[in-house]
């Protein structure tokens, strides 16, 4: 097995469905010569051109519509949003054109289109570049919603996003790309919808996105030494989303910790307690614990910054309480 | 800036008649909608284009197959222009399956993709980035076809027109961008909604082909639409048609436009009504224009009838459609 970081999964993906197929193009902002301004799509223009590796002027309405344009008369395009804090920019042509052209046309149109973004703080990018705003999404019916956390799923989920035939918002985690992992030999798409088990376990569940993951991860090998046995679940996919190995894995280990990046209030973490306590009501032993970033901007001081976004600590902490060791 | 091939010749009176009786089915058309409407017919809330028939005819009828098209709230004159049925129209607006949209639209959302048509948008401006994307895609397949969007002086304010039109000129798109100065902006008169009198400057800004064009004037505006489409079509970039027009009703049916005065909607009627100019102009016999009238009105008639024989979606069909 080939050994990737999450950013050359990205753009192995991206490549690879290019060469195979004419449809698929890029544009976003910086994309080109620059390689995107986290270097995603390096050395892309080089192989394909600039009709194909399209730099775009920073206008996130007319890109992100473009898309949609483009999708519906045929084309796969593949949309990089450089910070999905500027997706605020292009929600109307988001949650309004993308999210309901097939609907009100009555199943005439189809949007295959693939909006790639990323964000998450931890280095200091300030308010305006560190958020991270999936409970937007996930909340408008006619999207999909995909948060990968390793090479493997990230390379699997985006080929998967480009070939799907609804408009996918594709979310990569700033902290992430250098972060390497085994894909397998030949791209193959990883259905969306289906969660992964990391780690199992018998106490506690752990629901973890993005960057979370990795950090759960970290507190299960903590609880492991203090004798608690912990399982990783990590969705994948938001919207789809996999109730069933949410629920079953809940309904085993009898207590569940939901674990991200964003803010806790009103957080993806809201609806999967949701989710469990009416899946697996009978079976709880504790109460649905949250772990997330503070209701505030992410401040710039990295004191401040550290203190708001969640970490492995945060994560034990809540493992601990579910199980009436904090 | 480009500049534009003019190269047009007369358009032949067999052919003015064909734009009179589609002008005059719209017409009836329309006035029908208000019409059930106010008899409590329709759900929802209605926009009506009487005035600006002319543009929607003159743009509709310069198309050629394979063009496609992106239309705004006053939706039903574009779509009707651009070859739906009126029964799948009208059908639309009474909710039922066989409405263009198969009750799932609206008067707002009017789609009708096999002929072209990508959707009527309720939100202003929100169709051009769309339109900017589907040029682009036939640019990139080296397809002949254009796409044009419609909208009127209102969207001009907003982002998404500047983003577009930024856009289209600079990726040379085949694209052809429709503005309906009707002046006003829903309720708000364009000297409280744009800073400019000359709307191709809009355009100059982009280094964008501009075309000026009297709405009302059916002629003229197919003309004009001929040329920017090809120009356009041949690779030559986007083009902006202001189409100075006339909107002979209010915003929405039963708008009592208060912000306007009585006597300019009454003048206006008298002096710009593009069916009247073009009636005029062809010196059509009374009986003629009369036996035209009464097959738009009996067509439009029996798009009601249509309309109301529909069948109904069934509730829980409003769980379709939601994914591919």
């Amino acid at each position: 097995m080939p050994e990737l970081t999450y950013r050359e999964a990205i753009r192995d993906a991206m490549s690879e469905a290019m060469r195979r197929d004419e449809d698929v193009f890029v544009m976003g902002e910086d994309i080109a010569e620059m390689g995107g301004s986290m270097g995603v799509t390096q050395g892309m223009l080089d192989e394909f051109g600039p009709d194909r590796v399209r730099n775009t002027p920073i206008s996130e309405m007319a890109i992100v519509g473009a898309g949609i344009g483009a999708a519906v008369a045929g084309m796969r395009p593949i949309v990089e949003i450089m910070y999905q804090d500027f997706m605020t920019l292009s929600m109307e042509q988001l949650v309004q054109q993308a999210a309901k052209h097939r609907y009100m046309s009555g199943g005439q149109i189809k949007v295959p289109l693939t909006l790639r973004t990323q964000g998450g703080a931890g280095w200091s990018p300030g308010a305006q570049h560190a958020q991270q705003l999936e409970a937007w999404f996930v909340h408008v019916p006619g999207i999909k919603v995909v948060f990968a956390s390793t090479p493997a799923d990230a390379r699997g989920l985006l080929w998967s996003s480009i070939y799907d035939d609804n408009p996918v918002v594709f979310f990569e985690h700033r902290t992430l790309y250098n972060l390497k992992g085994d894909v397998p030999d030949e791209i193959d798409g990883i259905e969306i919808g289906k969660a992964r088990v990391h780690r199992e376990g018998e106490d506690v569940t752990v629901v973890a996105t993005g960057r979370l993951v990795h950090e759960a991860l970290k507190a299960a090998e903590e609880a492991e030494s203090d004798g608690i046995s912990v399982e990783v679940v990590d969705p994948r996919t938001l919207l789809p989303l996999d109730e069933e190995a949410i629920v079953g894995s809940v309904r085993k280990t009898t207590r569940c910790v939901v674990a991200h990046e964003a803010v806790v209030r009103m957080g993806f973490g809201a609806e999967i307690a949701a989710i469990v306590q009416h899946g697996a009501f009978d079976y709880l032993d504790a109460p649905v614990e949250r772990v997330g970033a503070t209701f505030t901007p992410v401040p710039f001081a990295p004191v401040m910054e550290q203190y708001v976004i969640p970490h492995a600590e945060d994560v034990l902490a809540a493992i601990r309480r579910t199980v009436g060791k904090d | 800036m480009a500049t534009l091939e003019e190269k047009g010749q007369a358009v032949p009176t067999e052919r003015l008649k064909e734009f009179l009786r589609e002008m005059l089915l719209i017409r009836r058309f329309e006035e029908n909608v208000e019409e059930r409407f106010r008899a409590g017919e329709l759900p929802g809330f209605l926009h009506v284009a009487i005035g600006q028939e002319a543009v929607a005819v003159g743009v509709c009828r310069a198309l050629e197959e394979g063009d496609v098209i992106a239309s705004t709230h006053r939706a039903h004159g574009h779509t009707i222009a651009n070859g739906t049925h009126p029964n799948e129209v009208m059908a639309e607006l009474y909710g039922k399956v066989e409405g263009c949209s198969h009750g799932y639209g609206g008067s707002m959302h009017l789609y009708d993709v096999e002929r072209g048509n990508l959707g009527a948008n309720a939100v202003v401006g929100g169709g051009l980035p769309g339109i900017v994307g589907a040029a682009l895609a036939f640019k990139l397949r080296s397809e002949p076809r254009v796409a044009v969007a419609f909208f009127g002086d209102g969207a001009t304010n907003i982002g998404t027109f500047h983003e577009s039109l930024n856009l289209a000129q600079l990726w040379s798109v085949p694209a052809v961008f429709v503005c309906e100065h009707n002046r006003y902006a829903e309720s708000t008169p364009s000297k409280q909604h744009l800073p400019i009198e000359d709307m191709t400057k809009r355009a100059e800004a982009f280094g964008m082909a501009s075309l000026a064009v009297d709405g009302q004037d059916v002629e003229a505006v197919y003309e004009t639409a001929r040329k920017a489409l090809r120009h356009a079509r041949d690779g030559k970039g986007p083009v902006f048609v202001v189409a100075d027009c006339v909107r002979l009703s209010g915003h929405y049916v039963g708008d009592p436009q208060v912000y306007r005065p009585k006597e300019e909607i009454l003048e206006l009627r008298k002096s710009r009504d593009p069916i009247e100019l073009l009636r005029a102009r062809l010196e059509i016999s009374d009986e003629e224009f009369e036996a035209m009238d009464a097959e738009a009105t009996r067509i439009s008639e029996d798009s009601v009838e249509f309309a109301k024989k529909g069948t109904d979606p069934k509730p829980e069909d409003a769980l379709k459609n939601v994914y591919a």
